[in-house]
């Protein structure tokens, strides 16, 4: 995050470290000589993290490394003067050309391209289009951008307002005329931002691109350039007109795959090529030269700006992932507490044990929707295979079929936004928008291959993974 | 052929170093023994040759604080390289290759990194800040090094002055290169991860030789600890050179002591030259200012070439293209290093930054009667508007790899004209260095935003402290002042029985001498023999050693007996002290007494009685030699020969009387 200059000094400094700095009449910035009960060290103190002790100061030495010195071993600072640390970001014009399609890249706070101040180790995004080219020159091959930050939010604090704001003016932008829409999202939650854009946002003419970076842009070696570049190059040039996630197909720097915003989920914690779809294959495949898709079922770009915007949320919807020995009183909380929708990640084909059928029949009794989804994330919600299914859907839980989990809780406080009546809820949830649900599930839908085994092995020692 | 601008390396005194003002400062790794890697729970020390998997990776300079790209960062850039990572179940795990965030710091590897910095006499810091040291090169994957400071400012004695040290870092070991062909780089990542030390000198040192004997004795204070690994590649320097009006150049990752001295003669040579070549180039009113280095494209002009490399470029489709740097004339093959010349400088531009790899990837315009026909020659000079004071060079390969190259050229050319570039120059086995890279800029360290600051406490500094041992100096000034063979003195200082053998002299009053032969002369002849005398715990080697020094057994009885004990029970896993009692029981070791030495005496005298030796001290060599194989290790030469004295006293006698009449 970015820390403020001048005007917050004792930036970060609490207790002893910062009576030290005060008793010497230095602050941060200060390039001073310590003198300590260790030796003498010479340094610029640097702000420090708020969620570090207090019994320090950190200098910055000349060689650039950073040193903590306790401030109770501290004998005595003298100031040399002051450096402190300039944030700007150099700005180079991003070109323009009449030739290339207009893009749009709304920012949501996720640190899409950034540069680092070397002296704090801050990071300062870069955003404006001048800021972009600067470090990404490559986008300008590609398009003219504009870009426009929505709001500065983590991932995990995305929710309803962000989600209607993104929406209307995902339509806004359709309607003046832009040729392709970009999201910069932090990763954690983009798959259920991918899933709302798609159920909020119909038939748009153009492709609406999430991207994002397991990697910051810091480091050389993140995936955010590309990422980056192949999100604009899909929103510039492909003719999907749909929701979809750009993120790396394998952790090598090799391309990016095109996911379905209602199929993909995030399945690695820390892996570049956490986006997978999941139980059907991943419309198609993106490098910095070409577009490939791989199936045709897709919507095409088209030249008119017949969107269909839906902008509705409740926020009275939750999801209960059910496990062994799961005690009724939980979801009677839920109802108590007046949720009106909860969806359930049961185990296997979709079950709850038998203690919770009371709650069901509650929650029936209370006007609580209540849907099935399945914990295995692969496969469908088979709840006529057994008995205790059949009992289930008799104390009015639906089965949702192959939907994610995570999509089915975006699409029922959607669907719930919109009306509270049973009937009209389940039509909304079962009727299709994008995939969410599928009738066939291809045979390479599920590819989880396990490492060690001979065949498996040999295939990832020849193709870089 | 011109001659080097410093005399032969054989001839260079301190003094003819003062004179080009050579300072060196050196700053060496060591890897430390750890059983796993820094950041991550992967075993340390493992090598593989194979792979399971493979990982691709670019990297892509971040900007700098004025938002311009670093140097390096701008160099590796430029060379698009395609960076392959080889990984092995066995010795990686994600976080080498970047798909996991840092585990906690390896406690282990900072406690070793501790007590290295109290041997080396830092200011030590109270609490680690973990940065990151951006590396472009690819030869770590997340294309920085994250690395940490112990302390500053400390110092090593070096004969009768100290040598400053600047500071110790902890840090993770790069990769191992396999190879780099063209646009192609690969990596072996198995080293990747294991923790080392960076101790950085001062530029303290003034002569080659210096260097490397500070080198030395840092790498002596490091083994002395016990926790440090060694064998090829476990140490590896970065020695920094400059002459006077020269600038600092790191020659990286030297893996040997011994090639230092001549790596920064020719180091010292080369900015020499280099500084000469500019004087003569601006002499020649080639300046910065005025320089103009123009290329053109003349594949061609030499369609009908006979030069191999460049005919097989041509019918491989590939361009040839000329640059011209006016003025050069007679200056490309000015000797810089022992069989370097200046040619050399633009030859490993192009190799390194255009990634024109294959050997010759430039031909120019002295050199001209080594390549083209000189009709050929004649029609490029007419083509460039060339004359003779011009030189011209040839390279070749694709358009986007010979832009390159002709822009390389083009900078390091006007790089001559102002002195020496700030390079890192990689070391070659026959002591001359070639290009690396451009040297990183100041501002490449950052802090680690995945790791929280690891507070030092004092009780884990006082308790690395206790672990210490003695300076390894005052160990080796001890051995040496008792009469140790120097050598031996040299290689026992940083042995583990170091503090066994201290004891044995200070305690025992056992010979230090005696104890070089046995643990380094000895230790070594049992290693020859197949023997393996690291099986003797320490308890086994002090119970020998309290049996020698209370004449139990002798000095020649205690290598005896632990060649028996080494042959007899190499199966084991180790060799206690119950082995040891055990053997001493089973042989009834004890000294011979006076009864048992005379009556051998007795009847190895009769045994011989009817032999005639040439001279007394033949029988007398003959007597002590069946006396000790009879008694062996219960009795000491000493008193067999001075029984052999007793007996024998006509005999010695005149043997005596005749020495004095040689002598007289």
């Amino acid at each position: 995050m970015t820390t403020s200059t001048s005007e917050n000094t004792m930036n970060g400094y609490r207790g002893p470290g910062r009576t030290v700095l005060e008793n010497y009449g230095v602050d941060v910035w200060s390039d001073v000589e310590v003198k300590t009960t260790n030796g003498q060290f010479r340094g610029i103190i640097l702000p420090r993290s708020e969620t570090a002790d207090d019994k320090h100061i950190v200098l910055k030495l000349d060689t650039g490394y950073n040193i903590g010195l306790a401030a109770e071993q501290i004998t005595e600072i003298t100031e040399h003067g002051k450096r402190e640390a300039n944030y700007k970001i150099p700005e180079q014009e991003f070109p323009t050309s009449p030739d290339k399609p207009n893009i749009v890249l709304f920012g949501t706070g996720g640190t899409i391209a950034s540069r680092l101040d070397y002296r704090t180790g801050a990071v300062i995004p870069a955003f404006s289009p001048g800021e972009l080219y600067g470090s990404v020159p490559e986008l300008a091959d590609y398009c003219n951008l504009r870009t426009e930050k929505l709001f500065g939010v983590f991932s995990e604090n995305m929710g309803p307002e962000q989600y209607i704001k993104l929406a209307k003016r995902i339509g806004e932008v359709i309607e003046e005329g832009v040729d392709g829409i970009v999201i910069g999202h932090g990763t954690d939650t983009m798959h259920h931002t991918a899933a709302i854009l798609t159920f909020m946002v119909q038939d748009a003419p153009v492709p609406i691109i999430m991207v994002g970076s397991q990697r910051s842009s810091d480091r050389p070696s993140s995936d955010a350039a590309l990422c980056l570049i192949n999100a604009v190059k899909a929103a510039a040039e492909s003719d999907i007109a749909e929701v979809l996630v750009c993120m790396f197909g394998p952790t090598s720097d090799e391309y990016c795959l095109l996911h379905r915003g209602t199929r993909v989920r995030k399945m690695h914690s820390s892996y570049r090529s956490t986006f997978r779809t999941i139980g059907d294959i991943p419309l198609g495949m993106i490098n910095p030269h070409k577009i490939t898709t791989f199936r045709d079922d897709y919507k095409r770009r088209r030249d008119d700006r017949d969107v269909k915007l839906n902008i509705n949320y409740s926020d009275e919807v939750t999801i209960l992932y059910y496990y062994p020995g799961m005690k009724p009183d939980v979801m009677e909380a839920m109802i108590e507490k007046g949720y009106k929708g909860i969806v359930i990640a049961g185990t296997g084909l979709g079950h709850v044990n038998k203690p919770t059928y009371r709650a069901l029949q509650n929650a029936k009794d209370a006007g609580v929707h209540v849907y099935m989804t399945v914990q295995t994330l692969w496969g469908y919600a088979g709840m006529y295979v057994y008995e205790t299914g059949r009992i289930m859907m008799g104390l009015g839980v639906v089965p949702l079929a192959n939907m994610l989990p995570e999509v089915a809780f975006m699409k029922l406080s959607w669907a719930i936004g919109q009306t509270n009546d049973r009937e009209e809820v389940k039509r909304i949830m079962l009727e299709i928008i994008g995939d969410e649900i599928t009738d066939r599930e291809p045979y390479n839908g599920y590819l989880l291959y396990q490492g060690a085994v001979p065949e498996v092995q040999e295939f990832i020692k020849t193709i870089r993974r | 052929m011109e001659r080097l601008p410093l005399k032969p390396f054989e001839e260079m005194s301190p003094t003819d170093y003062a004179e080009i003002g050579l300072k060196c400062g050196l700053e060496v790794h060591q890897q430390l023994l750890t059983e796993t890697k820094l950041f991550c729970r992967c075993p340390a020390g493992q090598y593989t040759s194979t792979h399971d998997a493979e990982v691709l990776r670019h990297m892509r300079p971040t900007l700098s604080e004025m938002g311009e790209y670093d140097g390096t960062a701008l160099m590796e850039k430029k060379t698009r390289k395609n960076i392959t990572y080889r990984l092995h179940h066995a010795t990686v795990c994600t976080y080498e290759f970047d798909d996991t965030p840092p585990f906690p710091i390896n406690d282990e590897a900072v406690d070793i990194a501790l007590q290295l910095a109290i041997l080396l006499r830092l200011n030590l810091v109270n609490e680690l800040h973990i940065a990151r040291k951006q590396y472009l090169d690819g030869s770590i994957p997340t294309g920085f090094q994250r690395t940490t400071i112990l302390g500053v400012d400390g110092w090593i004695p070096c004969k009768d002055h100290k040598i400053r040290i600047r500071q110790l870092g902890l840090e993770e070991d790069s990769c191992r290169e396999v190879s780099d062909q063209g646009h192609d780089r690969v990596y072996l990542t198995d080293r990747l991860g294991m923790p080392l030390i960076e101790v950085v000198t001062e530029a303290d040192m003034f002569t080659p030789q210096e260097t490397a004997e500070v080198c030395n004795e840092i790498r002596k204070l490091c083994r002395s600890t016990q926790q440090v690994r060694r064998g090829y590649g476990a140490t590896r320097q970065d020695v920094n050179v400059s002459v006077r009006g020269g600038t600092r150049i790191e020659i990286k990752g030297v893996p040997q002591i011994w090639r230092i001295p001549k790596l920064i003669y020719n180091e010292a040579s080369r900015q020499v030259a280099l500084l000469r070549i500019r004087d003569e180039l601006n002499a020649r009113s080639i300046t910065e200012d005025t320089l103009e280095t123009p290329n053109k494209d003349i594949t061609q002009l030499l369609e009908k070439s006979s030069y191999v490399p460049v005919k097989n470029a041509i019918d491989k489709g590939l361009l040839v293209k000329c640059i011209k740097l006016p003025g050069f004339g007679g200056l490309m093959n000015t000797l810089t290093q022992e069989h370097t010349m200046f040619g050399k400088e633009f030859s490993d531009r192009v190799r390194v930054i255009a990634c024109l790899t294959e050997l010759p990837n430039i031909v120019h315009s002295d050199a001209a009667s080594d390549s083209l026909w000189p009709q050929d020659w004649q029609k490029l000079r007419k083509r460039m508007n060339a004359n003779d004071n011009d030189v011209l060079i040839l390279v070749w390969g694709d358009e986007k790899d010979t832009t390159t190259a002709c822009q390389e050229i083009s900078i390091r050319a006007r790089e001559a004209t102002i002195g020496i570039p700030s390079d890192t120059r990689q070391p070659l086995k026959d002591g001359t260095n070639g290009f690396e890279r451009v040297l990183p800029g100041a501002d490449r360290m950052y802090p680690d935003t995945d790791l929280p600051p690891i507070t030092v406490t004092d009780s884990r500094v006082n308790s690395a402290r206790e672990r210490n041992p003695e300076y390894v100096w005052d160990t080796e000034a001890r051995f040496i002042n008792g009469g140790m063979v120097i050598d031996d003195a040299e290689r026992l200082c940083i042995s583990p029985l170091a503090p066994l053998i201290t004891y044995a002299i200070t305690d025992l009053k056992i010979k230090p001498v005696f104890l070089g032969v046995l643990f380094s002369q000895k230790w070594r002849a049992f290693k020859r023999a197949g023997l393996q005398p690291k099986l003797l715990t320490n308890d086994a080697i002090l119970l020998l050693l309290l049996a020698l020094s209370s004449r139990l057994i002798t000095r020649e009885g205690i290598a005896w007996l632990i060649e028996i004990l080494l042959s007899d029970l190499a199966d084991k896993e180790e060799i206690t002290k119950d082995d040891v009692e055990n053997l001493l029981n089973e042989l009834q070791m004890k000294p011979a007494t006076e009864d048992e030495l005379n009556t051998a005496l007795d009847n190895a005298i009769a045994s011989c009685s009817t032999v005639l030796f040439p001279t007394p001290m033949k029988k007398e060599k003959h007597l002590m030699g069946q006396l000790m194989r009879q008694l062996r290790g219960r009795v000491d030469g000493e008193r067999i020969l001075d029984i052999l004295k007793d007996k024998l006293i006509p005999e010695i006698e005149i043997t005596v009387a005749v020495k004095e009449s040689v002598k007289s």
